[in-house]
């Protein structure tokens, strides 16, 4: 199967009655997702888009046998709803909720650590777009139709930067074997490096393309792990080349605040790590087809 | 958010943090009220921004009588106050702290931050007081002692005696630092702090440990929590156009440059921005109107950046995801009739219905100039820019 989810995966999610979550349900189901119910408290017994909904995840895992949960629960109440996954026995949980508190998410983190290595579910985001392995299934919010099928493994902080380096993969034909959101925010639930580590592993994926920006350590991590770890070729483009330091640009997550944390020094540890650096974002289509051997 | 000195030494003393004894001023002859109120010969004024490098840059004054605290106060109220943190344009001081003047043994620096590596809360001192956070690391990296605090129990004593001891101080002192490393992680973990930062913390002569400068920084994502700190938010150190933005729910961030941005992603807004720069132009500002670009959205953009008197060309670049491109370019046009823009405007979609979208902007009749690419519209964008500014006439290509 894909790294993190496939056709059979079951999902379940998490404040489904809200207006986003609804319209994403009905494109994620259309798109082929196996989408087998919602949690929403004290909204148990209702359908949305003909999927049942639970009150807790627990009666949710029970009834329909779920594995994977996707979160859109407003940001005060979100990491409450992650750790009630965890608990539950989900797999796999993907948070697209935007502006959870820091510290909320070092609680998430922190409590996830109860559960032995094994039985630790998998956290990607918050403030995500989402996770697709293209012509299986799509757990997010993410444009279904820019994706083609492939054998490039996509790792992202960004959602529509993500898209555009997909759309510019599929101008040139090339596909997708999964595409990974792991989001903007200073803490999130899993890194580059987690990701990068899957995709090694991975049957389908023959390169992987990690999109990164300033701020934060992960990038640096992420090209040590690469240079001891990583067997197939690395492509990077890191966006922010002209944020002034110390200023939040969007995203929680992007801020120079520490050295190492602007894109040209990310740009100068991945090169020195062996990655392949796409120098602007126009180019990362034509850097990923250069690195595969296909005439760009 | 970040809020005053004054304001994070009242919110740090709560959870037991010892500073020394001051008062706020709003006027000349209030500071020396107050400086009587005080006691004592000697006092410091302290302009009230949201800055460090106060000192260097004439923003801290020590005073030996009331005379002194006028002639530092006439020279500080109603000037900017440019440090190597505020940017040339400076920030307004309406503000100042007297404080008594206390004698100073030894300086500490003592930081609480959220550690991206670790996920955690980490301390971070050195016995280097005094000097920035970024120097110290630079000139004395021996002297900085770090402390990783466990979320689930909080800081333990025992790892503020270590930053204690490591930091050399004498057994007689151990119980107050702990104090002091205890009220600050406190207040850092129930106000939701992003950073506490106490620059000098300082021994006195008398074997007191004061904190003699603070700053602190709050989640803006958990002010929903804490309505206390809301309310110390001061609007006059904020860029009036980003606390507008802020207000509007767009995420906007000023900057230099001439060419406008409108962009749905922040990942994505930073990376038009890096492509106007390597086509030769300069970005006036980061916008990111959220993925899902409405046309009133698309609209309140334009206005927000047309505030900036330097904007000579407006790039907009959206990937229609979700939404579609005709409903975005419809949101264009609709804004570009309303507000009557005399500049060139450059707008690129991607996504979803896009032969629709570039339709609708084709036969809206306005003076579009419309590009498929990223590389394309920041080309386009820099090479209008370039002729309106030539020319000095409106250039315009439908």
């Amino acid at each position: 199967m894909s790294i993190l989810l496939d056709r059979d995966t079951r999902v379940i999610v998490q404040g489904i009655t809200g207006r986003m979550a609804r319209f994403h349900t009905k494109d994620m189901l259309a798109y082929g997702t196996n989408v087998v119910g919602g949690v929403v408290p004290g909204k148990g017994g209702e359908t949305v888009e003909g999927v049942p909904v639970f009150d807790t995840v627990k009666q949710a895992v029970e009834a329909t046998g779920a594995d994977a949960s996707l979160v859109f629960v407003p940001p005060p109440f979100a990491a409450d709803s992650i750790m009630e996954a965890a608990d539950a026995g989900i797999r796999y949980c993907v948070c697209i909720t935007d502006g959870i508190p820091a510290q909320d998410m070092i609680r998430v983190k922190r409590y996830m650590y109860r559960y032995p290595k094994d039985k630790r579910m998998v956290l990607t985001g918050p403030n995500c777009a989402g996770t697709i392995s293209p012509g299986k299934a799509l757990l997010g919010i993410m444009p279904g139709h820019i994706y083609l099928p492939g054998n490039v493994g996509i790792i992202g902080r960004s959602g529509t930067l993500g898209y555009e380096a997909a759309a510019q993969l599929k101008e040139r034909g090339i596909g997708v074997s999964t595409s990974v959101g792991i989001g903007g925010d200073p803490i999130n639930g899993s890194s580059f490096r987690d990701i990068l580590e899957r995709f090694e592993w991975d049957e389908d994926t023959e390169v992987i393309a990690m999109i990164g920006e300033i701020g934060g350590p992960q990038e640096a991590e992420a090209a040590e792990y690469i240079r001891d770890h990583i067997s197939k070729p690395v492509i990077a483009y890191v966006a922010g080349l002209t944020a002034p330091k110390g200023r939040t640009m969007g995203h929680a997550g992007a801020i120079i605040s520490a050295f190492g944390e602007s894109a040209s020094e990310k740009v100068e540890i991945l090169s020195a790590a062996g990655v392949t650096v796409a120098e602007n974002p126009a180019v990362i289509g034509e850097t990923i087809a250069r690195v595969m051997g296909k005439a760009a | 958010m970040d809020i005053h000195e004054y304001q994070a030494k009242e919110v740090l003393s709560n959870f037991g943090v010892a500073t020394p004894s001051g008062a706020l001023a709003y006027s000349p002859e209030q500071a020396a009220y107050r400086a009587r109120e005080l006691g004592g010969d000697k006092w410091i004024v302290k302009a009230q921004v949201h800055a460090g490098g106060r000192g260097k840059a004439g923003g801290v004054k020590l005073c030996n009588s009331e005379n002194e605290i006028h002639e530092a106060c006439d020279e500080m109220f109603g000037r900017k106050l440019v440090t190597h943190q505020t940017g040339p344009e400076g920030k307004g001081i309406y503000r100042v702290y007297v404080e008594s003047a206390v004698p100073i043994d030894r300086e500490i620096y003592l930081g609480f931050v959220l550690d991206r590596s670790s996920q955690r809360v980490m301390i971070v001192a050195s016995s280097e007081g005094g000097m920035e956070i970024e120097e110290i690391s630079a000139e004395r990296p021996d002297s900085i002692v770090r402390s990783i605090v466990e979320p689930a129990v909080g800081l333990q004593e025992f790892q503020a005696r270590e930053v204690a001891f490591n930091l050399g101080l004498e057994a007689r002192l151990v119980q107050q630092m702990v104090r002091t490393l205890q009220g600050c992680y406190a207040a850092f973990s129930d106000l939701d702090a992003t950073m506490v930062e106490i620059n000098p913390l300082v021994i006195t002569g008398d074997d007191r440990v004061l904190a003699l400068d603070a700053k602190m920084s709050f989640d803006d994502n958990a002010l929903f929590r804490h309505p206390q700190i809301s309310e110390l938010r001061d609007k006059s150190q904020e860029d009036p156009r980003e606390s507008r933005a802020a207000d509007r729910g767009l995420s906007y961030v000023g900057l230099d440059g001439n060419i406008g941005c409108i962009v749905n992603g922040a990942g994505l807004a930073m990376a038009t921005m890096d492509t106007i720069k390597l086509a030769g132009g300069e970005p006036a500002n980061f916008l990111d109107i959220g993925g899902g670009a409405s046309p009133e959205r698309v609209a309140k953009a334009f206005r927000l950046v047309l505030s900036d008197k330097n904007v000579q060309a407006v790039l907009v670049n959206i990937f229609a995801g979700i939404n579609r491109c005709d409903w975005v370019a419809e949101g264009v046009v609709q804004a570009l009739r309303e507000l009557e823009i005399d500049i060139p405007v450059i707008v690129r979609l991607a996504g979803t219905n896009v032969e629709e979208g570039q339709k609708i902007l084709a036969q809206s009749g306005l003076p579009i100039i419309r590009a498929t690419t990223l590389m394309e519209a920041a080309e386009r964008a820099v090479g209008a820019w370039q002729n309106d500014l030539s020319q000095n006439t409106k250039v315009r290509a439908v």
